[in-house]
């Protein structure tokens, strides 16, 4: 089934969920994310009131200012039908954890619900809501593909990204051995406890090398930072890319950490 | 608070440089985990005892008065005896107090996590008793003076070389030329030593896995017959068990045993599972003429109707441990507790409040590994941000990430500000990178960069180039 | 004792206002009861739901896999035969410790005269002992055996070699059949002194995490299934 014409106009109204990382870092995961959807047939907007989904704050015990940054982008995103965002885990704070932070507040409680329902991670809205199981894309080369723990353990998210790798002309994909396991990134917790951190970034490391696949992607800019810094300390001839970036056909940008004179 | 933090993150450092603990930890990873999903995979209904599990225990948690009623009635039946222990301190006088009534000498003990939450062996030795522990991992430890660094294999940390030297120190009156060079041999060697102790003990104290309302029984799982031993052969046999253990009936203790085994070793079953109720009966050769069980709160009961009510729901099996990356980075003594791992992050500071123990709720990625394999379904990852909740309430976070946060939300919570000072670091920060890419030093970065590099910016953040973008588009 | 009735009382209470119970409450209390008479069953594995004969060969299987020694033997001639066997394979002195159980004392030991038994609780110095197991559960492959004198607990646990004589018509399928099989012979909410639930011969894997027999209870379990 290829995907449909861009620019529909009566595709269903994604609000697009930058994440404060794909913002600050890596700008051209958002721009592939827009292209994904709209080459799937949505109608794609990025509302301006939005810089983070609350997780620093919410992972760190400070439930007030959690709570106050959820109302905000329940605020910012209730027009939209769906919410699409290029982050397992800023999709699990709005799918599974703003219900929890709301639920004693009435005015939000029932919002905050609507809100989750209608939150998606990239890959599997590609494939779950707009039905796509392939896109036009190609990239010569084998990689390896990382699950972050929320994509895995909180949105139960593994067929999606592959299948859409899979059409990917050119492509091979090695599975990567205990992918799901936690690759030590967990936020704040990297630079709370970076030696715990980078001891598991070690084994996640050794696993991705062991592949030899010429790339690493995952759903989550967090752990590829994390991975990616992991990779170039170890000088290691890996690129790291965010899956979308392969998945839209943009990977003529330099990869993760990799210096612009490259490719 | 300062103080525990240094311990703990010193502790975690020792840790990830010791590579003997580092090489034993493999063990774990590989050796537990493979054998859990191998045993769950061979039982179609696993999910299903998960849910039934899961209930049984909360139905109990919200009667724990009654079913420990119940269950006492049927022990006095027995011929026993419960003594209630509000506090760690009232179980160590209770227990010390039934040692010198029946003029114990050398106690026997089987293994028990609670007898090491109150410190029961220090109190009994310094009212002049011999105390040995009888499960093998238990009694290395003992000689080395240390704790168990993991709830269910007490020394995977250490090597067979390091216990033989620990065996020849310790033994006296045994050939020096003795082979000791197996694990056949050391075992060997312990079931010799041990079987002497046993014999002549006056006083067996075992744990329990769980008690039994129905019956006033108490249960062990072991693979040696240690425990069993140790409750059979001395006159005196004692149970020092914490309130939250019982379950009401035979069959739901079925249940729990048949996810229990599973989930801590990867076996169906341990090579024992034995249920004691009550002193000897008339006609009976073996077996104790006095039976005493301790049931110890020391904070549980506060937990009740809170919070934190669902880490009740415990059953010490060990999975958490063995998928945590953390435990797997840095092993259990570097928690500073009886209990490690996930469980002991959310348990230790319920039983002892947060100071000296800050670290631990704080030390996780929050993956949920742990909540994925925990059998009683405990959803540990929600209980470690609800201790962070209170950790940050109570303000004694370091001045440095406190700012930080702060800063942060502050700027989140105004996403107008925040896209304008972003617009004006980032681009700024890209420009500090010159072409490379990444940065392998960063000023305010430190703790991030001594571990790994950090990829470098794009030069404008999305929101501005998606601004130009619309703006050209016009 | 003052002391230990206010520590009762503490903790109990502290239970109570834990959970908001402010007043005796019936329902409450029923539940309990009702649970703990009707001792409802949970979830049963398919691997305990077993045919008679299923049971059998499952319990010999997965003992078997668990590093016991199993024989079936069809007559209690065969059964005897079996033990004088097994003691001399071994090198061991045609020396038996046992209980006073009838269905042990009644097999035909005629049949090999030279065994001399000896009755009462195990000693250290007893190499081999034979029980006999009231029930077994074929779901772990786990023989039931009970304190008394018919079978001492001892005897399970201090010699090198422990037979355990179990009659084919006592495999059940799961463990609560074996429960059922124990409240019928003992009572409802009774049990003896001690339900030893043995599925292997003793073993520790704390060293290394490798495997080793005979960590404190016996090396070798032989169980011989009669019937």
């Amino acid at each position: 089934m290829s995907p449909a014409p861009e620019a529909a106009t009566d595709g269903p109204l994604v609000g697009l969920f930058v994440t404060c990382l794909v913002d600050l870092f890596r700008p051209s995961v958002a721009f592939a994310a827009i292209k994904l959807l709209e080459a799937g047939g949505a109608r794609v907007e990025v509302p301006r009131a939005q810089a983070c989904c609350g997780q620093p704050a919410y992972n760190s015990g400070d439930r007030d200012d959690a709570v106050a940054i959820a109302r905000q982008v329940i605020e910012a995103f209730e027009p939209f039908d769906y919410v699409v965002a290029p982050s397992g885990s800023c999709t699990g704070m709005l799918k599974v954890h703003y219900p929890r932070l709301l639920a004693d507040d009435p005015r939000c409680a029932e919002r905050a619900k609507t809100l989750a329902a209608k939150s998606y991670e990239l890959t599997s809205f590609l494939v779950d809501v707009l039905g796509l199981s392939e896109v036009e894309a190609s990239y010569e080369g084998t990689v390896t593909y990382h699950d972050s723990c929320s994509s895995s353990r909180e949105l139960h998210i593994r067929d999606a990204p592959r299948r859409l790798l899979a059409s990917v002309t050119g492509l091979t994909l090695i599975e990567l051995p205990e992918s799901e396991i936690c690759c030590g990134f967990g936020g704040t917790f990297s630079v709370k406890y970076p030696d715990i951190s980078g001891a598991i970034l070690d084994a996640k490391l050794n696993n991705i090398l062991d592949t030899e696949a010429s790339a690493v992607l995952a759903g989550d800019l967090g752990c590829l930072m994390q991975i990616a810094g992991g990779l170039s300390r170890e000088r290691a001839k890996i690129e790291v890319r965010h899956v979308a970036e392969v998945l839209a056909g943009m990977t003529d940008m330099p990869a993760i950490a990799a210096s612009l004179k490259s490719r | 608070m300062a103080e525990a933090t240094i311990s703990f993150k010193k502790a975690a450092s020792e840790a990830l440089a010791d590579g003997e603990l580092q090489r034993a930890l493999q063990n774990v990873k590989t050796g537990f985990v493979a054998k859990r999903a191998a045993a769950k995979s061979r039982l179609p209904e696993f999910e299903a005892l998960r849910a039934e599990a899961r209930a049984i225990k909360d139905h109990t948690l919200t009667h724990l008065d009654l079913y420990l009623e119940a269950y006492e009635s049927k022990v006095v039946e027995s011929g026993g005896k419960v003594h209630f222990a509000p506090t760690a301190a009232d179980a160590r006088d209770i227990v010390l107090g039934l040692c010198h009534d029946y003029g114990a000498k050398l106690v026997a003990k089987g293994k028990s996590m609670v007898s090491e939450e109150i410190a029961l062996n220090a109190h009994l030795q310094a009212a002049g008793m011999e105390v040995v522990e009888t499960d093998l991992g238990e009694y290395i430890v003992q000689l080395r003076g240390e704790t168990p660094s993991h709830i269910i294999a007490p020394v995977i940390h250490l090597n067979k070389e390091t216990v033989a030297a620990d065996f020849r120190r310790a033994h006296k009156g045994r050939l020096t030329s003795r082979r000791l060079s197996d694990v056949q041999d050391l075992v060997a060697e312990a079931r010799s030593v041990l079987r002497e102790k046993f014999l002549v003990a006056d006083v067996g104290i075992t744990g329990a896995n769980l008690l039994i309302a129905e019956t006033g029984s108490s249960v062990i799982v072991t693979n040696e017959g240690n425990g069993d031993l140790t409750s059979t052969l001395p006159r005196t046999h004692i149970v020092i068990a914490s309130i939250e253990k019982i379950v009401p009936t035979l069959e739901d203790a079925c249940t729990i045993l048949r996810l229990l085994c599973r989930s801590a070793t990867g076996q169906d079953i341990t090579t024992y599972t034995t249920f004691t109720t009550g002193l000897r009966h008339e006609g009976d050769p073996d077996g104790p003429t006095a039976y005493h069980v301790v049931l110890l709160d020391n904070g549980r009961s506060e937990m009740l109707g809170g919070t934190f009510q669902d880490m009740l729901r415990c059953i010490r099996c060990g999975a958490c441990l063995n998928h945590c990356p953390v435990y797997g980075a840095i092993g259990g003594h570097a928690y500073g507790s009886v209990y490690p791992g996930p469980m002991g992050a959310v348990l230790t500071p319920a039983l002892q409040g947060l100071d000296h123990v800050r670290d631990l709720p704080n030390a996780s990625s929050l993956c949920g590994r742990c909540e994925e394999v925990c059998p009683m379904s405990i959803p540990l990852p929600s209980m470690l941000r609800a201790w962070r909740e209170r950790d940050f309430a109570e303000g004694k976070r370091s001045r440095a990430e406190g700012l930080a946060l702060k800063a942060w939300a502050f700027a989140a919570k105004r996403p107008g500000l925040y896209h304008a000072l972003a617009a004006v670091g980032v681009p700024l920060l890209t420009r500090l990178a010159g072409g490379r890419g990444r940065f392998t030093r960063l000023a305010f970065a430190k703790p991030w960069t001594r571990v790994r590099d950090l990829p470098a910016p794009e030069g404008r953040t999305f929101q501005q180039l998606y601004a130009k973008m619309q703006k050209d588009r016009k | 004792m003052s002391g230990s009735e206010d520590a009762r009382s503490m903790v109990l209470t502290r239970i109570r206002g834990a959970l908001g119970i402010t007043k005796l409450d019936r329902a409450r209390r029923a539940a309990v009861i009702r649970r703990l008479e009707r001792h409802p069953r949970s979830t049963i594995p398919a691997q305990a739901l077993l045919s008679p004969a299923g049971c059998v060969s499952q319990f010999a299987e997965m003992l078997t896999k668990q590093a016991a020694e199993v024989a079936r033997v069809a007559t209690p001639e065969d059964a005897v035969h079996a033990i004088a066997s097994y003691l001399s394979s071994n090198n061991l002195p045609p020396r038996l410790r046992i209980g006073a159980d009838l269905r042990l004392a009644a097999l035909p030991w005629k049949a090999a005269w030279d065994i001399s038994r000896v009755y009462g609780r195990a000693e250290p110095s007893d190499k081999a002992c034979l029980s006999r197991a009231i029930v077994a559960a074929a779901e772990t492959g786990t023989l039931f055996l009970v304190s008394g004198a018919d079978n001492p607990t001892t005897l399970n646990f201090l010699p090198e070699f422990h037979m355990v004589l179990v009659k084919a018509s006592d495999i059940v399928g799961s463990y609560e059949e074996a429960w059922d099989r124990l409240r019928k012979i003992y009572g409802e909410r009774t049990l003896p002194r001690t339900v030893n639930m043995i599925s292997g011969p003793s073993r520790t894997a704390d060293i290394e995490q490798t495997i080793v027999r005979g960590a404190h209870g016996p090396r070798r379990l032989y169980v011989l299934i009669q019937g």
